[in-house]
């Protein structure tokens, strides 16, 4: 099984992802650059990380979808590979149009860090499986543009299509004002997850909670039953 | 020369004997680039020339310091081959002009100087003072200060993991903003700010030079006044974004092993930071102005010289690796260029275009600055402070022996209600080593791969040093160490960022000595010495001086996370214990401030070598795992330390308190130094007295963690936990969302 972890220039949780992968799992992971451009059909799963890409000035995530790296990355989703979206991970996906939807400044127009619970609403997917529909995880988030929305007929589609994964438990959980307390979403295939909570901080004992660790559990079974990567 | 003589120096911050001196010192008189060099360099900001006779007798030495003050930061030891970079800075005047921006740049500044030593910085703090909040430009200046703070740090991936704010008047027109950055790194990458080596070349890296700052550091080493608003210019813009490109290159760039010096382009940049490294290394540099990447047109060479422009540095690497800096930089999409290299003669030497246009010795700018001895006098508002009668005052008004009501008010009081409002704001876990958010006595975080940790704190208390600044100054090291100790680390070191009103008023500068002098005892005592730091002169509005606010940052080992501690009671059953003892000590205390309004009186005595029995007792227990949980007692008092431990797990207590001489009011509000509040099994009671009696101190079982959420003092105190908890949490959020 081997992962990689793309980094843009502003990207910080990077070394996160990777120390949990690679420290945590024993999973190879490799650490790559935005902007040269690779066949990723070898990794079993690709990671966006939380940060600040590009500064996220203009837009969050409005930059980075133009990097160089993520032509292959959508090459890599349209294939069926797994793609997971942390935080600024989860705004690039949407810019990138590889997940539907867009993000706005949170409510309180404030930058907001701190754990918040989430219930799992599709337990059914690559990221998810090792947990069950209605439990409740523990999971920190950290971010200012957190305030997923989509229109009507789009939340429709997601719903219609179980691809909300994750949802704030309610309204006080919910720490930024997205639409239908959303938290994570996939695409309509289900290969591509956004999340704009931050599992990689939640993974190990030390720190107090690993709830994180589940959603990790759950990609790595899923490859593991798949006996490799999907689609591609 | 058409000018006027007078206005030519004035204009650069200068006195007219400064003036005569540097004429003696070229044997000619400067022309104006140089003047404007000399301005910034010999300015308090760059050259601490008021403080510099002070600051020489602070303890610098110690077992595990590795690089004491004079470079870009300290560092200190701790083990493993492992050391830690760490110092705070003041960014006091621009926040109070421009606060978001202000902040910004300050939280950039001191992450620059830690990565400039090769370390990867690892958590920031902040340590903040404002106003009274009721005030509406303070608010603006809280929220845009906290803002800057967050939009900065939060960008770079740093945690912001601890620190402390701090309200009262005599911050109204002069908000303190002193940001502290700590740095990891292995013993082989220390990297110095040092130019050597005839030959080598001179390259500014990472953003281009603009206008901005220009005259920043003179600008900090004035007061404010009403007109400042003006000298918004002065103040930079930071972009957190290319600060974190330049780290990383940077970091890469040092560990490469090509480099012989590197600094960070701060207060006064090229010019300060290329006259330091020449200083250091006892050598001189030729800079030719036309290669200094420049996001402006037309700028002159004294603009380029002087630009404060955030997120460059000047390094000097070993002739021939020019390219391969170069190479990466590109990576990161930043600018290397090479300015001109480092000479033998001892002279700054600036060129624009092949035209020598200032020629200058390093020495002479970075060294030799005037240092001065200023008068210094017993401030008369201490004998006027030091006759208030607690007592009369207390017997006066019914409400101050309204215990319920005394400590709930307390509780919604800015100085001790939770800052959640604020750290919330702040990205606190990235990089995944934060074991213990903000909130308890000291953040901790862990050293991935190894069984250790750090213990990281700020404390100051303003108040206790306006009313005695030497016992003010012993006690703000005493409690920071508290702090760390009750985390479950030892103190190991410390940087101070002293911020005082102006030097030339010799009460102001009585301050500053007493301060120090406090300061330079405690850290003898407690073995913490002082590894750099930051003086701010001129904090004064035209109300006057700020407090003297004395910032101690500390950095503490915790050997074993097994050790790590927090303040909040864990279990029912657990029993409270006092260690040290409580004396009646009303004088200064939130209680006299929020109750009875008067910031007056005579301050908590401490003994230092009951401190440290104190410390060493709690830390003992710690390591031998008696302890469930510590707490510092410090504002508000016994009271207040105990509510804040209750808070978390919602669990209430039952406190009996021990017949003695002193008051009601001393015993739960007095601010008596050298106490902590720990809990423990019942079966380890004996165990702990053992420890207290070897050290000799006073230890008393106070009460019993219980189930339900209630509140009790004896009867003296009865409360319904949550409401409590409320009133705690809610006081800052309403006022600001008010």
């Amino acid at each position: 099984m081997k992962f990689a972890v793309i980094t843009f220039p502003g990207s910080n949780c990077d070394q996160d992802i990777f120390q949990v992968t690679n420290s945590v799992y024993n999973i190879e992971t490799d650490m790559l650059w935005h902007n040269t451009k690779q066949d990723l059909s070898k990794y079993d799963c690709i990671f966006l990380p939380g940060g600040f890409s590009y500064g996220d000035y203009l837009r969050s995530g409005a930059i980075a979808r133009f990097a160089p790296m993520m032509g292959e990355v959508v090459n890599y989703a349209e294939a069926g590979g797994l793609v997971v979206g942390i935080c600024n991970g989860f705004q690039i996906l949407l810019e990138a149009g590889l997940l539907a939807g867009a993000m706005k400044v949170n409510n309180s127009l404030k930058f907001i860090c701190k754990t918040v619970e989430l219930e799992i609403v599709n337990a059914e997917t690559p990221f998810t499986n090792q947990t069950k529909k209605a439990e409740i995880l523990r999971i920190p988030v950290a971010h200012q543009e957190g305030n997923y929305f989509i229109d009507k007929k789009g939340l429709a589609e997601l719903k219609k299509n179980n691809q909300i994964v994750l949802r704030y438990k309610d309204e006080i959980e919910n720490p930024n004002g997205s639409i239908d307390n959303i938290a994570g979403i996939t695409n309509k295939a289900g290969n591509v997850f956004g999340l704009m909570p931050h599992p990689e901080r939640a993974a190990e004992e030390i720190l107090g909670n690993v709830d994180g660790k589940k959603i990790f559990d759950s990609i790595i079974n899923f490859l593991q039953s798949r006996g490799g990567k999907i689609g591609a | 020369m058409a000018h006027n003589q007078e206005t030519v120096w004035e204009k650069e911050g200068l006195t007219a004997e400064e003036y005569q001196m540097i004429v003696a010192r070229l044997g000619r008189k400067p022309n104006y680039t140089e003047l404007g060099m000399f301005g910034v360099m010999w300015s308090e900001h760059c050259s601490y020339k008021n403080s510099k006779l002070i600051l020489k007798k602070f303890p610098t030495e110690g077992k595990r310091v590795l690089q004491g003050p004079g470079e870009n930061a300290g560092i200190i030891d701790i083990g493993d081959n492992q050391a830690i970079s760490f110092k705070i800075e003041s960014h006091n005047h621009p926040s109070a002009i421009e606060p978001y921006q202000g902040a910004a740049t300050g939280v950039g500044g001191i992450i620059r100087d830690i990565f400039t030593m090769g370390a990867r910085p690892i958590a920031s703090l902040n340590s903040l003072r404002f106003g009274n909040l009721n005030n509406n430009h303070v608010k603006y200046l809280f929220k845009e200060v906290v803002a800057g703070i967050a939009g900065y740090g939060n960008s770079i991936g740093i945690p912001t993991v601890g620190g402390e704010v701090n309200f009262a008047a005599a911050y109204q027109g002069n908000p303190l903003v002193n940001a502290m950055s700590v740095g990891l790194m292995e013993h082989d990458d220390i990297a110095t700010g040092t130019a050597s080596g005839k030959g080598n070349p001179v390259m500014v890296v990472g953003a281009a030079t603009g206008r901005d700052g220009i005259q920043g550091a003179s600008f900090a080493s004035d007061e404010l006044t009403d007109e400042s608003a003006e000298d918004r210019p002065a103040v930079q813009v930071g972009d957190p974004f290319m600060e974190k490109l330049l780290l990383e290159a940077s970091l890469e760039l040092i560990k490469s092993g090509v480099l012989v010096g590197i600094q960070d382009m701060g207060a006064a940049g090229l010019i300060s930071s290329s006259s330091e490294m020449a200083g250091r290394g006892g050598a001189g540099i030729e800079m030719e102005m036309s290669k200094v990447p420049c996001r402006e047109e037309g700028m002159t060479p004294y603009e380029m010289l002087l630009s404060e422009s955030q997120e460059r540095m000047l390094v000097v690497p070993r002739k021939g690796k020019e390219k391969l800096v170069e190479k990466i930089f590109a990576k990161y999409g930043l600018h290397a260029a090479v300015i001109g290299k480092v000479t033998a003669d001892g002279m700054i030497r600036v060129l624009h275009d092949g035209e020598i246009i200032a020629e200058v010795p390093a020495k002479a700018l970075a060294d030799d600055a005037p240092v001065y001895q200023r008068d210094s006098s017993r401030p008369a508002y201490l004998t006027e402070i030091e006759k208030l009668d607690i007592n009369k005052l207390i017997e006066a008004n019914p409400a101050a022996k309204n215990y319920n009501q005394v400590l709930l008010k307390l509780l919604a009081s800015a100085n001790i209600a939770s800052k959640k409002w604020v750290y919330e704001q702040y990205d606190q876990q990235v990089q995944n080593n934060t074991l213990v958010l903000p909130g308890s006595d000291a953040a901790v975080l862990r050293i991935k791969g190894k069984n250790k940790g750090l213990a990281l704190t700020t404390d100051c208390n303003g108040r206790y040093c306006y009313l005695n600044p030497k016992v003010g100054g012993r006690i703000a090291v005493a409690e920071a160490a508290r702090n760390i100790v009750c985390s479950g680390g030892e103190p190991l070191a410390i940087t101070d960022g002293l911020n005082f009103g102006n030097p030339m008023d010799p009460e102001v500068f009585w301050q500053f000595e007493e301060a120090a002098q406090g300061i330079s005892e405690a850290c003898l005592e407690l073995e913490t010495p002082v590894t750099g730091g930051n003086v701010s002169f001129y904090n004064e509005s035209p109300d006057g001086a700020i407090y003297p606010t004395p910032i101690i940052g500390m950095v503490g080992l915790i050997r074993d996370l097994q050790d790590v501690t927090t303040h909040d009671f864990k279990d029912a059953g657990d029993q409270i214990i006092l260690l040290g003892e409580t004396k009646e000590e009303l004088g200064g205390t939130e209680y006299l401030k929020e109750i009875l309004g008067e910031e007056k009186g005579s301050i908590p005595e401490i003994n230092l070598k009951y401190e440290k029995r104190v410390q060493q007792t709690c830390l003992t227990a710690i390591r031998k795992g008696f302890v469930k949980s510590a707490h510092d007692c410090s504002e508000g008092g016994l009271a207040v330390a105990l509510a804040e431990s209750t808070f978390r797990k919602e669990l209430g207590i039952k406190i009996n308190l021990p017949d003695s001489d002193i008051s009601k009011v001393a015993e739960l509000f007095g601010e008596t130094q050298s106490r902590i509040i720990i809990t423990t099994e019942k079966e380890n009671l004996d165990n702990i007295q053992n420890i207290a009696c070897k050290n000799e101190i006073a230890m008393t079982v106070l009460g019993t963690v219980i189930p339900e959420k209630l509140f009790i003092i004896d009867g003296l105190i009865k409360l319904d936990l949550e409401e409590m908890k409320k009133q705690w949490q809610n006081a800052i959020p309403a006022e600001m969302e008010s």
